[in-house]
């Protein structure tokens, strides 16, 4: 008998001792994180203020700003928002209500998933070869949007269908048993009860790509711009103009990037305050879908 | 009457989960190398009282034992939380409701219980793996594929090489949850066979929703209904003349 | 009288709408097509001028030269290295976290760390590149007084840290798969949840934490930025990671970023690594979908 009480402490002790090196390895995350703010609200804090926000970048650090930049990642955001948002919304309902199982759909499906994990920068390349030289879209705003749209597009379809698929069946066949059609059903049932969901996954999608960098330096971002692309909306009718689709522009992560591999210190100091701008945005972003998705299970529960 | 042990002793049993109370003050003694069966319609808390034998209400949180289940010959309540479970199951095992091998060789599963207490000398586990396949009259059928995957045994098969997993580490009680509800009629008698020889060894204490599995094989049947012990009484008595009303309705197939 | 038929117009619309989503759903086809066409006629005009057997083995890339050489080599190396170091840092923490969340945390410690991992994957990745340069670095240098402030080490890292979140959360999905039987029945025996966790669900969930492994491979293959900024901009055949080494994906940033004009070969030069990039990939994400298509089937 004490043979066995002392192999199950044996036993315990390796539980334990793994107990702690799994909260360990759960928190190196955690405290990379704190240690990456800590170090960009310590480097950077001192350069945030209104002139740099509302001031074009500068070959002297101490007056450069990021107008520009975030301007540009607007704009490019709001192309990215019509380029994935309808597609992706629409392949998602295809794929999880009136899709078949045949090879067709395996396909689309492992295509979707492929797309997921290509590198972001292939899709810039995509993007030059495509949008830049094929279609004559230029280094523009628009081309920007574009591939950002489809680098987000499997996320969108994603979140999508994933949200379809926690909608009971139950919920459906109510619909088809008073006569609806399938387009009726989803226009009217499956949209509303999804949209909790599928709005998350947007606002997740949106908030990667205004981080992404890669693929806007190949589609050729410039990285010191000290002008504004075209305002979209004008004095005269039609009153909304879209010659800003074919500006040159910037964005935020390519300005903290053309900081920080500028050998001067004091740049730095603006990469580390476009960062907290950047860091600020994206928590906001990731906020905003969390609670987005919380208020919404409370609304609905099957 | 044969000389009988008491091996082990509910006493003032009641089991909570969360708000909801499960069992109510079971007293019901298991008596030694016998089978005890527990029958009664679903929902009337025999699993649940099962599952607190080898402390598997643990596993759970929010689980909450009152009374007594006293283990002897030490006369220990194993259900006292300065009683470790993890030694409480490894001296009672269980046998599942739906066969469940590990995704491993059959040797070992079998084995398995053995290396869990750190012991790996080679000829020590062939010869236990060995013995406990032939306990579970499934020796000569797995002889020759023995590190062969278990799943690709059939359901009897498999129900018998966990029954074989649970004897390898020597039980002195084997709790027995419906275990032969997925199974074809002929791999259940096999099983039923098994049980009435094991009881030679072990104490068993068998759950079944199959009162004529009960009348075959167990020597005292407890009829429990709505969490609370019903009646409790040698098998031939319960299915001849019960003395509870409840007890006869049930038999007779009056509901559950 | 009532009507039982739909209306043809109806049926039409109907038609219509099915056709359109169809439409969107292919068009992640059309897209995989398009990458495999784009990057395969630029390799094609690339490929006239250089030969192939130059490029994969030669070990100088120096194209912008004026004798130049096209060896992929370096660059594959510092891929290579810089994902080694990424995956030794990601697999066995990541698979660690994701036992510690499935069988160890409370359940109220599970809804505070799960979204502070999400958190870890959603940090822009030139933020990272930054940490990596002028946090990581210095630090390491104190340690290691021969790491040149290029190298592959601290972006390995950090990139590693990063990619942990892929690989927890798919292997904490394999684990979830495992079904509650097999666990009670390794519990009943009297096993810890250690002895559980190891001896019984690893096994059980292999193939979903190996498609968890993959998916981290390939996630540190295809990153840029981190190693753009923090492991150097000169294409180095080594293994060792004190040294600055530049990686397919650095590469094609740091042309993209010159006056490189359209259609001169050093413009066909990233288009050349891009679809030895994709190609890597590839592989890994089909192995990674298939391995996950088998846990699902598995139970």
């Amino acid at each position: 008998m004490n043979d066995l009480k002392q192999r199950i402490a044996y036993n315990k002790r390796w539980d334990t001792a793994f107990m702690i090196a799994g909260l360990l390895s759960t928190l190196v995350g955690f405290f990379l994180l704190t240690a990456l703010m800590i170090d960009l609200f310590m480097d950077g804090a001192e350069r945030l203020s209104y002139t740099f926000l509302t001031s074009f970048p500068s070959r002297f650090p101490e007056k450069a700003g990021i107008l520009s930049a975030w301007v540009g990642s607007f704009l490019v955001l709001l192309v990215t928002v019509f380029a994935a948002i309808p597609i992706g919304i629409a392949a998602g309902i295809y794929l999880e209500e009136y899709a078949r199982k045949n090879w067709i759909t395996n396909f689309i499906e492992l295509n979707i998933v492929n797309l997921a994990g290509v590198p972001s920068i292939v899709y810039g390349l995509l993007a030059v070869g495509m949008f830049v030289q094929i279609m004559k879209l230029g280094e523009s705003i628009l081309t920007g949007g574009l591939t950002l749209g489809l680098l987000i597009l499997p996320m969108v379809i994603m979140a999508t269908r994933e949200s379809i698929r926690a909608i009971p069946t139950m919920i459906r066949e109510a619909s088809y048993a008073t006569g609806a059609t399938k387009w009726q059903t989803v226009r009217w049932h499956i949209l509303p009860y999804s949209m909790g969901g599928i709005l998350t996954g947007i606002i997740i999608g949106l908030s990667r790509a205004i981080g992404e960098t890669a693929p806007i330096i190949t589609v050729g971002a410039l990285t010191f711009i000290a002008f504004l692309p075209t305002s979209p909306i004008s004095y005269e009718f039609p009153f909304f103009s879209v010659k800003w689709f074919m500006d040159p522009f910037t964005v935020v992560p390519i300005q903290m990037f053309n900081w920080v591999s500028r050998p001067q210190q004091a740049f730095q100091v603006n990469a580390a305050a476009a960062g907290i701008i950047l860091m600020v945005m994206t928590l906001l972003m990731n906020g905003i879908a969390i609670y987005i998705r919380y208020r919404f299970r409370k609304r609905i529960k099957w | 009457m044969v000389n009988e042990t008491t091996k082990a002793l509910a006493r003032n049993l009641n089991f909570h989960y969360g708000a909801v109370q499960a069992l109510r003050n079971i007293n019901i003694p298991i008596f030694e190398k016998q089978v005890t069966a527990l029958i009664g319609p679903s929902g009337c808390g025999k699993t649940t009282f099962l599952r607190c034998f080898n402390r598997m209400h643990d596993l759970y949180p929010n689980n909450r034992y009152e009374g007594e289940i006293i283990l002897y010959p030490e006369t220990r309540n194993i259900i006292s939380p300065d009683v470790d479970p993890i030694e409480i199951r490894m001296r009672i095992s269980m046998v599942f409701q739906k066969p469940n091998p590990f995704p491993k060789s059959i040797y070992e599963n079998v084995a398995y219980g053995l290396r869990v207490r750190g012991v790996s000398d080679k000829r020590f586990l062939d010869e236990r793996v060995e013995t406990s396949l032939r306990g579970a009259a499934i020796w000569d059928e797995v002889k020759d594929r023995i590190n062969s995957l278990a799943y690709e045994l059939s359901g009897g098969q498999q129900q018998r090489l966990c029954i074989a997993r649970a004897l390898a580490t020597d039980p002195e009680i084997i709790l027995f949850d419906e275990p032969t509800s997925a199974l074809d009629p002929s791999a259940t008698s096999k099983i039923e066979e098994l049980i009435m020889e094991l009881k030679n060894t072990v104490t068993i204490l068998i759950v079944t929703h199959n009162m004529q599995q009960a009348a075959r094989i167990s020597d005292r049947t407890g009829f429990m209904m709505l969490g609370e012990l019903i009646e409790f009484d040698q098998t031939v008595k319960i299915f001849t003349t019960p003395s509870e009303k409840l007890t006869e309705e049930y038999i007779t197939g009056r509901f559950g | 009288m009532a009507q039982f038929q739909r209306k043809t117009s109806q049926k039409i619309r109907e038609g219509l709408i099915e056709g359109l989503l169809f439409v969107s759903a292919l068009f992640s086809v059309v897209i995989t097509l398009s990458i495999l066409g784009i990057l395969a006629y630029e390799s094609y005009g690339f490929f006239a001028e250089v030969s192939f057997w130059e490029f994969i083995t030669e070990r100088t890339w120096t194209p912008l030269f004026s004798n130049p050489k096209f060896g992929i080599l370096p660059l594959v190396m510092g891929t290579l290295l810089t994902t080694v170091i990424a995956v030794t840092v990601a697999l066995p923490l990541g698979l660690v976290t994701a036992i510690y969340l499935s069988e160890y945390a409370p359940h109220r410690a599970r809804e505070i760390l799960k979204p502070v991992l999400e958190l870890l994957a959603a940090v822009p990745t030139v933020v990272y590149g930054y940490f990596a340069l002028l946090f990581l670095t210095p630090i390491l240098q104190m340690f290691i007084p021969d790491l040149s402030g290029f190298n592959a080490l601290s972006p390995g890292i950090i990139m590693g840290i990063m990619i942990i979140p892929y690989v927890s959360s798919v292997s904490e999905d394999a684990m979830a798969a495992v079904p509650m039987q097999i666990r009670e029945g390794s519990y009943a025996m009297g096993a810890t949840k250690f002895q559980t966790a190891f001896k019984v669900l690893i096994p059980a969930a292999f193939s979903g934490i190996a498609a968890a492994f993959i998916i981290g491979i390939s996630r540190a293959i295809g990153e840029t930025m981190v190693v753009a900024i923090a492991a150097g901009g000169q294409p180095n055949f080594t293994v060792n990671p004190l040294e600055p080494v530049q990686t397919l994906t650095a590469y094609i940033v740091a042309v993209s970023l010159g006056d490189v004009p359209f259609g001169t070969i050093e413009y066909k030069t990233i288009f050349a690594a891009g679809i030895t990039l994709f190609f890597m990939t590839l592989g890994f994400n089909i192995l990674g979908f298939w391995l996950r298509k088998r846990i699902r089937e598995a139970y």
